[in-house]
């Protein structure tokens, strides 16, 4: 065996036997540094002839790079292991509890709201609005109501007392000489809109509203969404069409079945009311849809806007034609999300609002279905 | 509405089936709400006679009968009924069958010993009255064996329909009927009206004073009447229908009335005195009407009074005293015609719903007063005797015949049904319209009938022609969409509003809902509402709202009391001023921001910095200009005085308000406290202004911010936003941002003063910047920070 493969084989040797990181680096200095025998046999190949220095070089450096090899590959082999050693004892409980962000919510009525939005802005419908505290011209005379139609008392109507100083906006809105009410419907917005808007008009107005009326079934504010079209040459086929396609589009079905009802609203004419079919889940509750329903259930009033209302309006009846529809906003939720309480919308019980509100990021897209 | 199907066969020849009936009624606009036939919970019921009744050996008060069901052998019964008896006829149930007005189920059972099987039953354990003297006693002819529905005629079935306030001509069965036979249901028979000259003069003088309120009244009178009870098919029908009998005269009012829509009114002729007048009522004038109650009547109501008294509120109820009893002898038949809005008027004014006033407000026939009249007689006549003076027809009535020029396209054009014109024409005429040619050959002159006032015009005809074909046959037609690029539909409050809300909603809030409107005293701790409720439904639900908060602070309140305790509540919607309806968010936190945790410990609480942290985040959601906040006092003395803000653009457009909620607010709401609030006046945000789609061009800077921190020492009670805004217009060209990172009080910080650290981000442009340059903006900073009072930190 030559000095060198004796040099070589010890110095490897070393480097396996070292288990630590210390010990390495001994064995490095110890085998590559200044005073190492590696070194001094570099140091060597000065005093060789060239013929000899071509013979010794390579077995030589050789020699270098394999030991500096070997001893780097163990150090990372060391390293390693170290790195494993400290990771070992770096361990948390990953089942611990995180904080987590609170749970917000939408209510029923503002999503119900904003599918209705969605829906009718796909048919070309702006959203309107209109104050909640109205006069009786707008509510209800305009609206082919006059004093003592019956159906003003049918209406439930909450009046109010002006108050002391009107000003600012409400200057503007009232008729003179009016009694102020809370709007018992969102058909006043038909009215504002028409005076306001030169036709062809399209918008749904949903909103608060407001009846003396309080029961199981009954509260006292409750929501409703108008829709109204004026425009020349449309019909009751385009009421009923129309009709399907939001009760289709709200429920998210085309197998529903609607029935139109002749009925009477004084602000319509022809008028109708309108049922949905529903059928019966296991549970025995009533679900809308199904092409063969088990029942109907009344869900809004519709009809062709009067020829008093369109000239009220100061539009011609002769030219200016259209319909007009109005549905409970709290009763598509209810019956599209199941909850079976109309008290339980307006009591502002955290556990209900959890329980059938919406995630913030549930907005209702056509794309993405209404539904959430 | 409700009537039978016999009686609507009285006036109706059809073939149709009950369904085929129920289906057409809905159809054609008169709503079925239900159909009830007494003879379904009756149909196992059977006649059968009592063969042998033997004393029962256990007990005195029973016996055992031997009952012939006229199904094999008798069957053994034990019945306790006094009048049970060998060769009475009478209602058997057999075990298995349902007894309804016990609610229990027949069984095979032994009875002191003995054992019976079935039972004879009483007119209260068939729930056909409330007789429970002794068991039902049949002629002695009836069949036996047979059901008892059939023989007693229960087999009828009743149908109730929701008549809508324009169909006052439907508020009688033949006006059904009429309506029936129009849509192909049958044909509706001849009315029958009986011809009664009368053997004497009226002895009563009758007239109207008042021809606009009682444009017409007639009336006759029928002396040496017996007013008992009513005979069985009479008194069945009016309790089939849910009519209460009370005895013939007043029955076969309320029998004229259902049948034709005809209200009656009847009077002792022994208790007038003097002619009986229409007239108004007079300043100070009362009346006890037969439902007990006295009204005081106002100059504007019309009434039926004679020499001593008021006797009838016109229309709407007859009074107590004048009243028929079974001592009247002489009657006097009131028909009168009463002005519709007047009665509707008076009826509103006065609280008081009767079925007399539905009908009259509506507008009754204006020409059936003779006929009405004389059906009424007839019926006295035959069923209470007596013999009938002539009649007295007192003014006239107005009936309105409108000839509506209608073109039968309209249909067509406006209810989307094509319908031929002739078959238009005889769906009018078979509704009593009269329909002709019109001068132009196209279009028809068609005049309404006398009992169709709410018919005005060809919309409604229109409706007529369609209700009676049929929606249902209207073909869909979709909508033409509209032309040219989708805009949007909402409009930029709306936009807002919904950004808001599912921000809110995204930190952790609660959407809810709250009423409108609140008790006084719950305005009161608000400042007060400027809407009252004139008629409100409470005492709770009386003012409109003035703010958001009493609505979220109850509903937090009663969160409380169910055990939540992280309460994070937000409302959209709005508040009711004195000069308009304001749109606005409110929310309220309460308790744990928290819960306790293992990382943190104890649970912490709301604070008035997080009211700020949700007022600013909702704000920038909707896009207010945050950089030109400031952030000033609080307006509403509701709140903590040392804990609340308002942000505003400029000193006077608040934006919102928060903070910490007064305690004095708390104690109004039953609250403990501290409860953090806060409003973002929606309508206060400006709006932003259009300017399309495109961005300005993308310039980031070319060379890297520089960071600089500066502490200083101020005044400890002022505000730090005063400090780093003037900080951060030190130097308008280089600063870009400051933002407090500390803040510190007590060792080395001199009493009455804090020391606040900023930190400043500089943004260079186009060269770095120099050792000279930062020393140059340094000493803007502190000198701008001296301004307000604050010197640099040694």
């Amino acid at each position: 065996m030559s000095d060198l493969d004796s040099i070589s084989s010890t110095l490897l040797a070393q480097a396996a036997a070292a288990d630590n990181l210390d010990a390495i680096e001994a064995v490095r200095v110890k085998a590559l540094g200044k005073q190492s025998e590696i070194a001094a046999l570099m140091k060597t190949l000065g005093g060789m002839s060239p013929d000899e220095r071509q013979r010794q070089a390579p077995l030589i450096q050789g020699l270098r790079t394999r030991v500096a090899d070997a001893i780097a590959a163990r150090k990372d082999v060391l390293e390693a292991a170290a790195l494993d050693a400290r990771l070992a004892s770096e361990r948390l409980d990953m089942t611990l509890p995180v904080a987590t962000a609170p749970q917000g919510s939408i209510h029923p009525v503002s999503q119900v709201m904003d599918e209705l939005a969605e829906i009718f802005a796909d048919l070309g419908f702006a959203v309107a609005t209109g104050p909640e505290i109205e006069d009786d011209w707008h509510n209800f005379t305009a609206l082919n109501i006059p004093e003592s139609h019956p159906a003003r008392a049918m209406h439930d109507t909450f009046y109010l007392d002006d108050p002391e100083q009107m000003t600012g906006d409400w200057l503007g809105l009232f008729k003179p000489d009016t009694r102020k009410v809370l709007r018992t419907h969102t058909s006043p917005v038909q009215i504002r809109t028409m005076l306001k808007q030169p036709p062809p008009i399209r918008i749904i107005a949903p909103g608060r509203t407001y009846r003396s009326d309080s029961d199981a079934t009954h509260t006292p504010m409750f929501h409703q969404v108008e829709g109204l079209v004026i425009d020349r040459g449309i019909h009751m086929g385009h009421l009923k069409w129309t009709l399907e396609t939001f009760v289709k589009a709200f429920f998210e079905r085309d197998d529903i079945v609607l029935r139109l009802r002749p009925s009477y609203f004084p602000f319509t004419e022809p008028s109708a009311e309108v049922d949905v079919g529903y059928t019966r889940d296991k549970a025995g509750r009533r679900v809308i849809g199904g092409a063969e329903p088990d029942g109907w259930m009344e869900i809004l009033g519709s009809g062709m806007v009067h020829p008093k209302v369109i000239a009220a309006c100061g539009l011609d009846p002769a030219e200016w034609q259209g319909f007009a529809f109005g549905c409970g906003i709290d009763r598509l939720a209810m019956l599209k999300y199941g909850m079976d309480d109309l008290r339980a919308f307006f009591d502002g019980d955290l556990r209900w609002l959890r329980h059938y509100g919406f995630a913030s990021l549930d907005v209702p897209t056509l794309s993405g279905g209404v539904g959430a | 509405m409700k009537f039978t199907l016999s009686w609507l066969r009285d006036h109706l020849d059809t073939s149709a089936s009950l369904d085929g009936i129920v289906g057409a009624l809905t159809r054609i606009g008169l709503e079925v709400e239900g159909v009830e036939n007494p003879a379904e919970k009756l149909g196992a019921f059977t006649i059968a006679r009592v063969l042998t009744a033997e004393r029962h050996p256990q007990a005195d008060k029973l016996q055992v009968l031997s009952v012939d069901t006229g199904a094999g052998e008798p069957v053994q019964v034990v019945c306790g009924a006094p009048n049970a008896r060998a060769g009475l006829v009478g209602v058997f149930g057999a075990p298995g069958t349902y007894v309804p007005g016990s609610d229990l189920t027949l069984k095979v059972a032994a009875i002191r010993g003995v054992e019976s099987k079935g039972m004879m039953c009483s007119m209260r354990e068939l729930q056909l009255s409330d007789a429970h003297e002794g068991i039902i006693e049949l002629a002695e002819d009836a069949p036996v064996g047979t059901a008892f529905a059939d023989f007693a005629g229960l087999n009828d079935p009743v149908i109730d329909v929701a008549i809508t306030p324009n169909r006052q001509d439907c508020m009688g069965v033949r006006g059904i009927a009429r309506d029936l036979a129009a849509a192909g249901l049958g044909t509706l028979k001849p009315l029958d009206v009986p011809v009664i000259a009368g053997g004497f003069p009226c002895p009563v003088e009758i007239r109207t004073d008042d021809p606009a309120g009682c444009p017409a009244f007639h009336g006759r009178v029928v002396r040496g009447v017996v007013n008992g009870a009513s005979p069985e098919w009479l008194a069945k029908r009016l309790t089939a229908v849910g009519q209460r009998p009370i005895s013939v005269l007043v029955d076969i009012t309320n029998y004229v009335m259902l049948d034709h829509g005809r209200p009656l009114h009847v009077y002792d002729v022994a208790k007038l005195e003097g002619a009986l007048v229409a007239r108004k009522a007079r300043a100070g004038e009362q009346v006890e009407a037969l439902n007990g109650k006295t009204y005081a009547l106002a100059e504007t109501m019309t009434v039926i009074a004679d020499d001593a008294a008021v006797h009838d509120i016109g229309g709407i109820m007859g009074g107590e005293h004048s009243g028929v009893t079974e001592a009247t002898t002489d009657v006097l038949i009131e028909c009168a015609y009463f002005d519709p809005e007047g009665i509707a008027r008076t009826g509103q004014a006065l609280g008081l719903a009767s079925d007399a006033r539905t009908r009259f407000e509506r507008g009754v026939d204006p020409a059936f007063l003779h006929q009405g009249l004389a059906i009424a007689t007839r019926l006295v006549l035959d069923l209470a005797g007596g013999e009938a003076s002539a009649a007295v027809v007192a003014g006239t009535a107005p009936v309105i015949e409108r000839t509506i020029h209608f073109d039968p396209a309209l249909t067509a054009r406006l209810g989307g049904l094509a319908v031929p014109a002739d078959r238009q024409a005889a769906i009018l005429k078979r509704l009593g319209f009269a329909v002709a040619e019109s001068s132009d050959g196209h279009s028809l002159s068609v005049t309404t009938p006398s009992w169709r006032r709410d018919v005005e015009g060809a919309a409604d005809l229109v409706e007529e022609v369609i209700r009676i074909e049929g929606i249902d046959a209207i073909p869909s037609v979709p909508l033409p969409r509209a032309e040219g690029v989708a805009v949007p539909t909402a409009t930029p409050a709306q936009l807002l509003e919904r950004r808001v809300r599912r921000a809110a909603a995204s930190r952790g809030l609660n959407e809810a809902v709250t009423w409108s409107f609140l008790s006084e005293s719950e305005a009161a701790a608000f400042g007060g509402g400027a809407w009252t409720l004139a008629n409100p439904i409470s005492e709770e639900l009386k003012v409109m709202r003035p703010s958001l908060l009493p609505g979220l602070l109850a509903a937090a309140r009663r969160n409380a009391d169910r055990g939540a305790s992280e309460i994070r509540l937000f409302e959209i919607g709005r508040r009711y001023a004195a000069d308009a309806e304001h749109p606005t968010l409110g929310f309220v936190l309460v308790g744990d921001r928290s819960a306790r945790d293992w990382r943190q410990g104890k649970a912490t609480g709301f604070d008035a910095h997080d009211a700020r942290a949700e007022a600013v985040a909702l704000l920038a959601a909707a896009g207010a200009p945050a950089d030109r906040l400031q952030v000033m006092a609080a307006v509403s003395g509701v709140y903590h005085p040392g804990r609340s803000a308002s942000l505003r653009l400029g000193a006077k457009t608040v934006l919102a308000e928060f903070g910490e909620l007064h305690p004095a607010t708390l104690k109004a709401f039953g609250l403990a406290g501290p409860v953090m609030a806060g409003e973002i006046f929606l309508d206060a945000i400006p709006g932003k202004r259009a300017s399309g789609r495109m961005r300005p061009a993308y310039a980031p800077p070319a060379l890297q911010p520089v960071t600089r921190d500066f502490a200083f020492l101020i005044a400890a009670d002022r505000p730090a936003d005063d400090l780093v805004r003037a900080v951060r217009g030190a130097d308008k060209a280089a600063i870009v941002d400051a933002r407090l990172f500390d803040m510190f009080t007590g060792t080395g910080v001199p009493e009455g003063e804090k020391s606040l650290a900023v930190e400043v981000v500089l943004q260079p442009s186009d060269k770095s910047f120099t050792e000279s340059d930062l020393t140059a903006i340094a000493g803007r900073i502190v000198k701008a920070a001296e301004k307000v009072g604050a010197r640099l930190r040694g």
